[in-house]
């Protein structure tokens, strides 16, 4: 096995175009437990820590540029105030010391549909920066994931960055698991409300092939919100939000969690993290 | 490969690595310090625990390479010779130890949780700082009485 340790971006992306085999490893909380359990070993290993802009973040037109070297524990700390849905779901990842190395843009790089940040980064319409010695490609969220642990990035592209606008509303995340700490989703659900256009955003982990958005419920929802006056939701119009939600979603049965109870606990959390979100927006 | 790594303040150089090797294999097995412990290798248990650059990671997660040129402390590198680190001391006080297995983990991260504290951390956060960290024997309770003496011993002094 060969160990590549670029030490600027450009020379990782030349590296890359030569190693199209190479495996990149940022926290390496994905990488190193498939080493260690011996589940596959990687012709290269590409190692991107040592690229000091990737840590970066920068804030432009109402977009935050994640670095793909920005760890969850950063994110939270310095971005939570502007991204408030991944922040809750960043919280949610493993434990302190998972958190402390992992990245959003491994997190996208393993793109298992039980990765918790894929839910807010799909309610809230988020960017991929990928790019390659070719040049940059914006690869929208709803297009990036493309399969069980499968994602869109050409076998020379890297992900600089992740682009995510700043919340212009309520956001909430929401998860399943056996406990608090250091579990893998058995389903997930984050809403974002956009009052600037009068949208919602959501997004369904754990629950499908992919992380994926519930469009129906959205457009449902964004119909029946009085935007304008801000009177409470009609219990009606939650039920059926909760209901659209759980219809988006294609669960299996699986040693984390059933169908049937998945298509529930979805609806549940649709219908709990509205009400999250509109006492918050009526409140605002 | 090769790979120097300053460990406790001192530059230290692994020759023959494995380019798929983890830090935690690589401080165990070729620095000679086995302080962290091997349990799970996947990031679960917490007792591989060391500061990498200041930040406490699991060290079965970190590849080795990526300590390259890096600054690591381990659980051999708190004490002052003889002279154990408080938390340290709490913890040998309180009773947080029994098979010990956990212990050197635990006291790294909760070392860090300290050294960001003020004053005594809430219950609350001083579970959410350990959550990561899994103990067998104790139950966890002593583990926290250490915790919170360690840290009320900080802020008297
Ligand atoms: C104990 C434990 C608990 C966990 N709990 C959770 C959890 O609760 N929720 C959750 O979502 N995940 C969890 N994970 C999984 C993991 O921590 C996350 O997926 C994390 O986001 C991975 O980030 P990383 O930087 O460590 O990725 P790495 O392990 O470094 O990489 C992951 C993948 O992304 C690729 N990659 C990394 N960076 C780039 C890049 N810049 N460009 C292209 N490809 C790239 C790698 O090649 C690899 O395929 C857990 C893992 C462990 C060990
Ligand atoms: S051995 Fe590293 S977390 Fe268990
Ligand atoms: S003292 Fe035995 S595992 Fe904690």
């Amino acid at each position: 096995m060969d160990f590549l340790r670029p030490t600027t971006w450009a020379e990782a992306l030349a590296v890359k175009a030569e190693r199209p085999e190479a495996t990149p490893i940022q926290g390496g909380t994905d990488v190193m437990v498939e080493i260690n359990l011996d589940k596959g070993r990687p012709a290269a290993l590409l190692d991107l820590n040592p690229i000091a802009e990737l840590r970066d973040w920068t804030s432009e037109d109402g977009w935050l540029r994640i670095g793909a070297g920005v760890s969850y524990t950063r994110l939270i700390d310095e971005l939570g105030g502007w991204l408030p849905g991944l922040s809750q779901a960043s919280r949610t990842v493993g434990s302190p010391q998972i958190r402390n190395r992992g990245t959003v843009a491994g997190n996208l790089g393993a793109a298992s549909p039980a990765g918790d940040s894929h839910p807010p980064l799909l309610a809230s319409d988020a960017i991929v920066e990928a790019e390659s010695v070719r040049g940059v490609r914006m690869i929208r969220i709803g297009d990036f994931y493309t399969g069980v642990k499968r994602n869109a990035l050409e076998p020379d592209e890297l992900i600089r960055a992740v682009r995510v606008p700043y919340a212009g509303g309520p956001q909430y995340f929401s998860k399943i698991g056996t406990r608090n700490a250091m579990v893998i989703a058995v389903c997930s659900f984050a809403i974002a409300l956009h009052p600037g256009r009068r949208a919602v955003g959501t997004g369904i982990g754990s629950a499908a092939p992919t992380p994926r958005r519930a469009p129906e419920a959205e457009e449902f929802l964004a119909g029946e919100l009085d935007w304008a006056g801000r009177s409470p939701v009609p219990p009606e119009t939650v039920r059926r939000f909760g209901e659209l939600v759980a219809q988006a979603a294609s669960p299996i049965d699986d040693v984390r969690g059933t169908r049937d109870y998945r298509v529930h606990a979805l609806a549940v959390m649709a219908r709990r993290t509205l009400g999250w979100a509109w006492t918050e927006y009526r409140g605002t | 490969m090769r790979v120097n790594v300053t460990v406790n303040g001192e530059a230290m150089t692994a020759d023959d690595v494995w380019e798929g090797e983890s830090l935690l294999y690589a401080l165990r097995e070729r620095l000679g310090l086995p302080g962290a412990k091997n349990a799970c290798e996947q990031g679960e248990c917490g007792s591989c625990t060391v500061y990498l650059d200041g930040v406490p990671v699991c060290a079965c997660l970190v590849a080795v390479g990526q300590a390259e040129g890096r600054s690591v402390i381990t659980v051999e590198g708190l004490a002052d010779g003889d002279n154990l680190d408080q938390v340290q001391r709490a913890f040998v006080e309180c009773g947080a130890v029994q098979c010990g297995f956990c212990t050197p983990g635990l006291i790294v991260q909760a070392h860090s949780l300290i050294a960001s504290s003020s004053g005594v951390p809430e219950d609350a956060e001083i579970r959410e700082a350990l959550a990561g960290n899994l103990c067998r024997c104790t139950g966890y309770e002593k583990i926290l009485d250490a915790v919170r003496l360690a840290a009320a011993r900080k802020a008297a002094s």
